[in-house]
């Protein structure tokens, strides 16, 4: 056949040969080199999303293994643990082996810890991730579907969450669930029978952790598995985007291939991440639900606050008004239905249809693979500023009691501080950003016009003092600079544009020889020094006072 | 090879390899392949996906210092790594052997205060080592290449050529111009979709059958107990006072909408005492019974603040004044607590007239119909 063991270029070594054995099986080089080969732009953000990806992953791994001793069942028992203060004390099931998964098996309480904190960062890194996505145009066409698929998933992380609470059935995660039966019964028209299907009846039955157990560790996992899925298909389908930048184009994508740099510096975070969840969950305590006690629903802590993801809800419930409507026939819409179902609902489909919307309202609708400074798009920026304050306003006032007791304020003014605060300040905050995203658009252009600042004050022949200027290119007869505006950063200062030479290495000791250093930044053209020869000097400036703009204040040896 | 197979079940025709999948072999060689180092190879593959190596920043010169600065970095970070790993395998298998035992106990401190934070702090570490000493490793001793990747538009032709198997699969199926074929497609898919999701109907339960939602274990002449299940007569509490009852049934303390605060008024808040329409003997005397479970969102409202007459609901801060009907002063709550009608029994303890006149709890769409 066309291969022989003689052929030129044929594998050597036992390895190669084993390569060569399964490459004829499976065919996998073609796809194997354009993997590896795959670009990845170089730049910290990117890796947002990564750190939720693999927090999901901690999240799968701890998540299995607590199931082996989490018994999700309402049947009352008797404690008889190894917790002392609680033994003899009538809970049920789930709230007992959650309690035998902290103290009696070895290592349960640290691997419970870790999956409270990878979830608390798995939802924390989903919200950056999307601000980021947000904040740079990065969901613009082609990418409107996996900003979608992201905001779905966001939402699925929340019902992770709470239903990943609710289920050690102590007091806390059981007055969580009385709140969200009460939603349910909030809904207008099919509020009860919503309440019915979900719990089995009445407030609380005995079906509901037993649901919300197969709800979280089968149907939502499953499904988010499946959009993680898609959402890194597509991803890959569509390449990434890129800030703009020199060389980068529409059609291209800058960066490190997969293999080896990406590959490794993915992998280490990886293990940075597994690691500070690791530290987190065995250093720092989190629901200690032995101190919460099992739920009975006459009893109730002062304090009580959901996770921090679904404390916005917390806090538009605490500061809308008691505002119930009466309706013909004696039917009514609660209070209650306003700030729990209505805005949750629809903060996410503003959210989902955001690219929607914006397509709209610009009309751009070319695809877009360079990303935006936020700065660039200052109606966009002043709208997340805005999304965003009012988000973290709800959060702040799902704490007002807690802020009310440490600061010793009166919790009426509080709530009133929140419902105030929730009108004024978001459109304060949208005029706020505009305007900052305006500045900065200007000082860019001036920079770009009349160059760096280099904090030289000259004297002219003529008496007067001027401000020496490093214009960052060519400039016309006015001394402007003829650069236009790229989408990429401006640089501000003498150091961005090489107006010092870099450190010598080392840490301790240098590990360089200074000289050497100072011939190779000559010969790279970096330092100010360097650009003597060439500048014409036009002032009377004394060099040994430091006058001179080449020496701009700084000393020139090279000393760290 | 020959032109014609012979071999047992071969059609006898032509049997040779089609154009192979992937790489351009027709174009390289093996002896060309060979001649190429394995740098060559590298951007010759690279080329082929659309990636250019614009520029390479070699790692240190072997050797030289700064080399084996980074070695010896890495080196360490990795060993201390692994150093971490055995000390969490040392306390994770060695408490209750030859280290103390982790497992809870009543004095504070000691090594089982210690066992779950070393846990955390051993594989924290040593997790976090191994991805430090990977991102050293990459930055430090790897060269730094630059590699740009072309981005491709849709392709036309991809377009053309797909749509056309589409559309002529479609016109042989007939399906635009055979309609009962069409029809009965879509009585089919709708038929088996609705037969399919139809088991989901064993979670509807009407709630509207025995009315659950309005009606508590309540009822005339049903005690008032403490949860300990004590009787309660006038007189056990101080005025100002309020104690948390339930109803003297089987597992009356642990049901979810059953529990009642009893609030003996101080004189000067009996006199003001304003009660709801036609709700006017629902007290016994100085005694009120209101019912615990907050009408906005179902928690127990626990806090009582005598002196203001106000009681507090710690989940989102509704305010009732005990005076006034138990009818909400402040926050997201809009209906009064309910209030239970109190008498006292041939042995002189407490008992409830009736059940709650309304629903306690929430609100909901038809509360007002049941």
């Amino acid at each position: 056949m066309a291969r022989t063991a003689t052929a030129p270029g044929a594998p050597t070594t036992k390895l190669g040969k084993a390569a060569l054995e399964v490459d004829d099986r499976m065919i996998v080089a073609p796809w194997l080199r354009r993997t590896m080969n795959k670009v990845y732009p170089d730049h910290w953000s990117f890796l947002l999303g990564e750190i939720a990806l693999y927090s999901f992953l901690i999240l799968l791994l701890s998540g299995t293994y607590l199931t082996f001793f989490f018994d999700a069942s309402m049947r009352e028992v008797v404690y008889e643990g190894s917790y002392a203060p609680l033994r003899g004390v009538e809970m049920s099931a789930a709230y007992d082996s959650a309690l035998n998964l902290s103290f009696d098996v070895r290592g349960g309480l640290f691997m419970r810890q870790l999956h409270h904190w990878a979830a608390l960062l798995f939802v924390a890194s989903i919200v950056v991730h999307l601000l980021r996505i947000f904040f740079t145009g990065a969901f613009r066409r082609p990418r409107e579907t996996n900003w979608l698929l992201g905001v779905v998933m966001l939402v699925l992380a929340l019902l992770m969450g709470v239903t990943g609470y609710t289920l050690p059935d102590d007091l806390l995660s059981g007055t969580g669930l009385r709140i969200i039966s009460a939603i349910l019964l909030s809904i207008p028209v099919i509020g009860t029978w919503a309440h019915f299907a979900v719990f089995n009846g009445d407030f609380v039955g005995e079906q509901i952790i037993g649901r919300f157990y197969i709800a979280h560790v089968l149907i939502i996992p499953a499904i988010l598995l499946a959009l993680i899925a898609l959402h890194l298909l597509i991803l890959v389908k569509q390449k990434h985007t890129q800030f703009p930048g020199a060389g980068r184009t529409e059609h291209n994508v800058v960066g490190n291939r997969l293999f080896p740099t990406f590959a490794a510096k993915a992998t280490g975070l990886i293990f940075v991440v597994f690691g500070v969840c690791a530290a987190l969950g065995g250093l720092v305590q989190i629901n200690p639900i032995w101190l919460w006690g099992p739920y009975n629903p006459a009893q109730v802590s002062a304090a009580s606050q959901p996770d921090w993801y679904i404390g916005f809800l917390d806090g538009s419930t605490r500061i809308f008004p008691p505002w119930d409507i009466e309706l013909p026939g004696d039917y009514n819409i609660p209070a209650l239905f306003w700030p729990t179902v209505v805005v949750a609902g629809l903060m996410f489909t503003v959210l989902a249809l955001y690219p929607m919307i914006e397509r709209r309202m610009t009309g751009d609708t070319a695809s877009h693979h360079l990303l935006q400074r936020p700065r660039d798009v200052p109606v966009r920026t002043a709208l997340g500023a805005m999304g965003l304050t009012f988000y973290v306003w709800l959060m702040v006032a799902g704490g007002n009691d807690v802020i009310a007791d440490k600061f010793d304020i009166s919790l009426n003014a509080m709530t009133w501080v929140g419902r105030i605060g929730v009108i004024i300040l978001p459109p304060i905050a949208y005029a706020l950003t505009y305007r900052i995203c305006l500045g900065l658009q200007q000082h860019d252009r001036e920079v770009l016009e009349h160059g760096i600042e280099t904090g030289v004050i000259r004297r002219l022949p003529s008496g007067e003092f001027i401000e020496v200027h490093q214009p960052l290119g060519p400039v016309d007869e006015h001394g402007h600079g003829q650069l236009a505006y790229g989408g990429a950063p401006v640089p501000k200062r003498m150091n961005h544009v090489g107006g010092a030479r870099r450190a010598v290495r080392g840490f301790f000791s240098p590990v360089e020889e200074p000289t050497q250093v100072e011939i190779e930044q000559r010969a790279e053209g970096r330092g100010l020094a360097t650009g003597e020869s060439s500048r014409e000097l036009t002032t009377s400036g004394r060099p040994s006072e430091g006058g001179r703009p080449s020496e701009g204040g700084r000393p020139q040896e090279p000393r760290d | 090879m020959s032109a014609r197979d012979t071999r047992p079940g071969s059609t006898g025709g032509a049997d040779v390899p089609g154009p192979l999948y992937g790489g351009p072999d027709d174009d390289y060689t093996p002896e060309q392949l060979a001649a190429m180092s394995p740098l060559e190879l590298d951007r010759l593959g690279a080329r082929y996906d659309g990636v250019e190596i614009l520029h390479v920043d070699p790692g240190p010169e072997p050797g030289s210092v700064m080399e084996q600065r980074a070695i010896r970095q890495v080196g360490l970070i990795w060993g201390l790594a692994g150093l971490f790993a055995f000390l969490f395998v040392l306390v994770y298998v060695g408490s209750g052997w030859f280290l103390p035992d982790w497992q809870w106990s009543i004095t504070e401190g000691g090594w089982s205060a210690l066992f779950t934070p070393l846990l955390g702090l051993f594989m924290g570490l040593s997790l976090t080592l191994v991805g430090v000493g990977l991102v050293l490793f990459t930055k430090k001793l790897l060269p730094h290449e630059t590699a740009v990747q072309d981005k491709h538009d849709g392709s036309h032709f991809d377009r053309v050529t797909a749509g056309a198997t589409l559309v002529g699969s479609y016109h042989n199926s007939g399906l635009g111009r055979r309609k009962l074929i069409t029809r009965s497609l879509a009585l089919m898919g709708g038929g088996v979709g609705l037969m399919l999701i139809m088991p989901l109907g064993g979670l509807i339960k009407s709630p509207n059958k025995g009315n659950p939602l309005g009606t508590t274990a309540w009822g005339e002449g049903v005690r008032l107990v403490r949860n300990d299940g004590t009787p309660i007569r006038p007189g056990d509490q101080e005025p100002g006072s309020l104690e948390t009852v339930f109803p003297a049934v089987p597992g009356g303390n642990r049901q979810a909408d059953a529990a009642t605060m009893l609030i003996r008024l101080r004189p000067a808040q009996v006199e003001n005492l304003q009660t709801r329409e036609g709700q006017g003997d629902f007290a016994y005397g100085e005694y009120v019974a209101y019912s615990k479970i907050c009408t906005h969102a179902g928690c127990p409202v626990s806090l009582y603040e005598q002196e203001t007459s106000r009681i507090l609901c710690p989940c989102h801060q509704s305010q009732f004044d005990v005076t006034q009907g138990a009818k909400p002063v402040f926050g997201p709550a809009a209906r009064a607590l309910p209030q239970l009608p109190l008498d006292v029994d041939d042995e002189g303890f407490f008992v409830a007239r009736s059940d709650y006149i309304e629903a306690v709890g929430p609100t909901y769409w038809n509360r007002e119909r049941i």
